[in-house]
């Protein structure tokens, strides 16, 4: 089983299990260049644990995930990310002691080492690229303030703000509208359709009428498998999905 | 814009700077004699200690137990020195074995083990106080940090490890003096670190190194590594997934800290005179993270002060009363956690701050820098 | 080493030895059932764990005391009653603490670390007042006395048997507590999810305030069954809680069989090489080897995989 060269993203009998329990058994699937994927299944389905793996957070037990012909399962996380993987978390997760504009100027791709980091300087092109993002993700206004009075809503926005600045490939972002207020979500619905332009996404989403909007391809995790896949009409269409989602 | 500086000192650290050096290098030598200055010097050895430990601790998160180990380890590099130049045949003819440090001689030791021999030079010596320290928090660091031990596990281990170390000199008592430590210390090249003169330029030396853990420390923090140690603090992951080796910062801040320890350490055995285990074990470590807490984990001026006061108090209330000073001391260690977690810093902060500026608002108005805002001395939880 | 002794002598050494771990194995498994109850699944550091224990050897030595002055005919029993008052006095103890200061620390486990080692600190000065600085020992009542003559060169202390048998009560009373009791259940389910135990009904407060006292009361227990095999000063709380915290961490936090598998290999270790070293070099080698294998494997010997 060769990975095809023009995938971005090859995932191939991935599998993991806790003590027994296989969160996600035997999962297949193939990212492509500039797509948009949406994973979506019910609580448990094994979704939020897909992307864990993938960047690294958790082990797989066995299996392979190939991102530009790299292996990522045997790389570090700061690796995978300078290969040009970015994650999302599920809850908000920004420095809430440092200001907006230290939170994106941690996230910019530069003085990634322990000597980096000591001698890194503010430069034109690092605060213009600050600003530029900032106002990408609505904060343009907010720069100097500290992260721990932002809203949810703002806190959500600023940690797609830090991946933006790394620049990823490939962007992975659990559920980046939940929790939100409906203004807030159109904005962000928004955000995403202009983010998700040049880089292929992967997203988790609940919210149908947004997956609509954005999804390449769908697919439905079931059980840590692969329930279907295929466009959003297709798999609203296919009867597994709906005696899982309805059935019981 | 402020943003565009990015400067390592903002105004009220220059401040703070000048006023402890005024302290440290007017006040006290004018206002006290050799004897208490002398004194003040040793609490200030533990001042190194605790600065290693705000940037350890309250920025990194990483809260050690074992720093003893590290002020013992540059101690006893120093004493090991000292002691082989103290052990002249000439001072030492009554011994059984002449020219060999006196607990060797009593232990039935004849000849001077060869990992002895390399104290024999300044230079070695002076390079190993910090070189070796250095190593041993470096082979923890990448042992417990690569497998991201962290948290209470971290501080239980280091804990372990000053347990060891201490049971290891003490049993050793033919190699290391056992739980009297290596006493006796003469000259250092010939000059008597005994006399009023020596101590008092003791004095001047270890708070000019003080400064110079000062200034390493500040630009530390100011640096963008001191902000990714306060964002590795409070969200680890998000670091991680930014693209940062978590572990090499924590090491690399483990390290600093250890070496701060270490040449306090060092000048702890010069100014006093001798080195023991009593400075290395669990109960010296944990004082030290007090001084540091007393004064503020998150505010390197602060842990100087803290290491001051708290040693002051202990000298002052174990001479008047001391059956109260455990006690004191117990109710310290309370009183800052559950009250003052940012300790005399954050008092400062809090309640003093805001009146000076009222002062100087109600004088003139205050010129636009801004740049005040620190996020090392912001909440800590 | 091994040529000067016969075989029949290095048997006889190496169950003697053997033994002697088996009695050190016990004091471990004691010391560390109450820590793996408020550490384990409270995950709470308490640093006053040894004073605690020392308080219930003080319990004892006070009730021997008075046995001998007012009731000399029920000597040969009071330590049973010693146990349970040592129970209760250090549990009630144990709850004042978690009310007064635990509780405002649960989201800070580092500085809870701190503010027990001050706790420490306050209850050794306290015993020094009280009790003098010297150790105090207990008078053994008789019975306990003596050993039991296994062969001719193997015997075996019956105060060593009898803590053995202590320690093994202790351990099934703890592992019903916590795995088979309605409380147990509780227990768990506030260490797991506070909030949504809370939400199901489960007075949390009360969970936590009754399982720290429980915690700090087996602790007292533990220090009265030591009163039987050493004397008590007001500092050997400090020389064991390395000890105790380093077998909890490597038995894994959460396992109880892992804290008494850990209890086992660590005290064998350390009596078996105390009889080819010097003490303190089999202390240094087995705390060595503890911390490296520690290193290794952080999360302790039996530990699950979980899903974050």
């Amino acid at each position: 089983m060769n990975a095809r060269p023009d995938f971005l993203l090859t995932v191939e009998n991935l599998t993991v299990s806790f003590d027994g329990f296989k969160a996600v058994d035997g999962l297949s699937f193939y990212v492509e260049q500039n797509e948009c994927r949406v994973i979506i299944g019910p609580n448990g389905a094994g979704k939020t644990t897909v992307l864990d793996l993938i960047c690294g957070r958790t082990k797989a037990t066995s299996g392979k995930v190939e991102f530009k012909n790299q292996e990522l399962l045997k790389m570090r996380e700061d690796q995978i990310v300078h290969a040009g993987v970015g994650r999302k978390f599920q809850t908000p997760t920004v420095y809430e002691d440092l200001t907006v504009f230290e939170n994106l100027e941690i996230s910019y791709p530069k003085g990634h080492g322990v000597f980096g980091a000591l001698t890194f300087r503010r430069d034109d092109a690092v605060i213009s690229r600050i600003d530029e993002i900032a106002a990408t993700v609505f904060l343009e206004e907010l720069l100097e303030e500290k992260a721990a009075y932002l809203s949810h809503g703002q806190k959500q926005w600023l940690e797609i703000g830090m991946l933006l600045i790394q620049d990823p490939e490939l962007l992975m972002l659990d559920e980046p509208v939940a929790g939100m207020s409906v203004a807030e979500r159109k904005k962000t619905a928004e955000l995403l359709n202009r983010i998700i332009q040049d880089r292929s996404v992967i997203v988790i989403e609940h919210d149908m009428k947004f997956v609509e909007d954005i999804a390449t391809r769908v697919t439905v995790l079931h059980q840590g498998k692969v329930l279907s896949e295929g466009s959003m009409a297709h798999v609203q269409a296919d009867p597994k999905v709906i005696e899982v989602y309805l059935g019981h | 814009m402020f943003l565009n500086k990015n400067r390592f000192f903002s105004n009220t650290d220059l401040i703070g700077f000048a006023l402890l050096a005024l302290l440290i290098f007017v006040m006290l030598p004018v206002g006290l004699d050799v004897f208490r200055l002398n004194l003040f010097g040793k609490y200030l050895t533990y001042a190194f200690v605790a600065i290693g430990l705000v940037l350890c601790w309250g920025a990194g998160g990483i809260l050690s137990l074992g720093q003893g180990v590290f002020f013992g380890l540059g101690g006893y590099c120093m004493a090991m020195f000292l002691k082989l130049e103290a052990s002249s045949p000439e001072a030492t003819k009554i011994q059984s074995t002449p020219g060999i440090p006196d607990f060797m001689d009593w232990n039935q030791i004849a000849e001077i083990p060869f990992w002895w021999q390399p104290f024999h030079s300044l230079t070695f010596s002076l390079v190993a106080v910090i070189i070796i320290p250095v190593i041993f928090a470096f082979i923890i660091g990448v042992a417990m940090f690569r497998r991201r031990v962290g948290g209470v596990y971290f501080a239980i281990i280091t804990q372990a490890i000053a347990a060891i170390l201490t049971i290891l000199i003490i049993g050793q008592q033919g190699y290391t003096g056992g739980v009297n430590g290596i006493t006796d210390l003469r000259t250092l090249k010939g000059w008597d670190i005994r006399t009023d003169d020596a101590k008092v330029i003791l004095y001047f030396v270890n708070g000019g190194l003080l400064f110079a853990c000062l200034f390493i420390a500040q630009i530390i923090r100011k640096s963008k590594l001191g902000r990714i140690l306060i964002a590795m603090r409070d969200q680890e992951d998000r670091v991680r997934f930014s693209g940062y080796d978590v572990a090499n910062f924590k090491i690399f801040v483990f390290c600093a800290g250890a070496a701060f320890a270490a040449v306090g350490g060092a000048m702890f055995t010069l100014q006093v005179g001798f080195m023991s285990p009593s400075f290395v074990g669990i109960v010296p470590s944990i004082e030290m993270v007090i001084f540091c807490a007393v004064g503020g984990r998150l505010s390197i001026i602060g842990a100087v002060y803290g290491a001051l006061l708290v040693n002051l108090a202990k000298t002052t209330f174990s001479e008047l009363f001391p059956e109260l000073w455990l006690l004191g001391l117990g109710g310290l260690f309370i009183a800052v956690v559950l009250a003052f977690p940012n300790g005399l810093a954050g008092i400062y902060k809090d309640y003093v701050e805001p009146r000076i500026a009222l002062i100087f608002k109600r004088k003139m108005h205050i010129d636009e820098d801004v740049s005040k805002y620190d996020p090392l001395e912001a909440a800590a939880d | 080493m091994f040529a000067d002794y016969s075989m029949g002598e290095l048997g006889a050494i190496f169950a003697m030895q053997g033994f002697a771990g088996l009695i050190l194995f016990s004091v471990f498994v004691l010391m560390a059932l109450g820590l793996a109850i408020i550490f384990g699944q409270m995950g709470v550091i308490n640093m006053a764990h040894g004073e605690f224990m020392i308080l219930g050897a003080y319990v004892t030595y006070l009730t021997s005391n008075l046995f001998s002055e007012y009731m000399p005919a029920l000597f040969s029993m009071y330590f049973f009653l010693a146990m349970i008052l040592a129970f209760i006095v250090a549990g009630a103890l144990g709850m004042f603490v978690e009310w007064a200061l635990i509780r405002h620390l649960y989201k800070r486990p580092l500085d809870t670390l701190l503010a027990t080692w001050g706790l420490s600190l306050i209850m050794q000065q306290i015993y020094r007042s009280v009790f003098g600085a010297r150790e105090v020992g207990v008078t053994i009542p008789e019975w306990m006395m003596g050993s039991l003559p296994l062969t001719d060169t193997i015997e075996i202390p019956i105060n060593g048997i009898f803590v053995m048998v202590l320690a093994t009560g202790i351990s099934i009373a703890v592992y019903i507590m916590m795995f088979r009791s309605s409380w147990g259940k509780q227990v768990r389910a506030v260490t797991q999810n506070r909030v949504m135990a809370g939400a199901v009904g489960i007075n949390t407060e009360r969970t936590d305030r009754l399982t720290f006292g429980i915690g700090c009361g087996v602790a007292g227990v533990a220090g009265s069954a030591f009163t039987m095999i050493g004397s008590t000063g007001p500092t050997a709380g400090q020389l064991y809680i390395v000890d105790t915290f380093l077998v909890v961490v490597f038995g894994g936090a959460a396992s109880l069989l892992g804290t008494i598998a850990s209890a086992f290999s660590i005290s064998q270790a350390q009596s078996i090489m105390e009889f080819f070293l010097s003490g303190s070099m089999a202390k240094v080698l087995t705390l060595l080897t503890v911390v490296g294998i520690l290193m290794l494997r952080p999360q302790g010997l039996f530990a699950l995989k979980l899903r974050k």
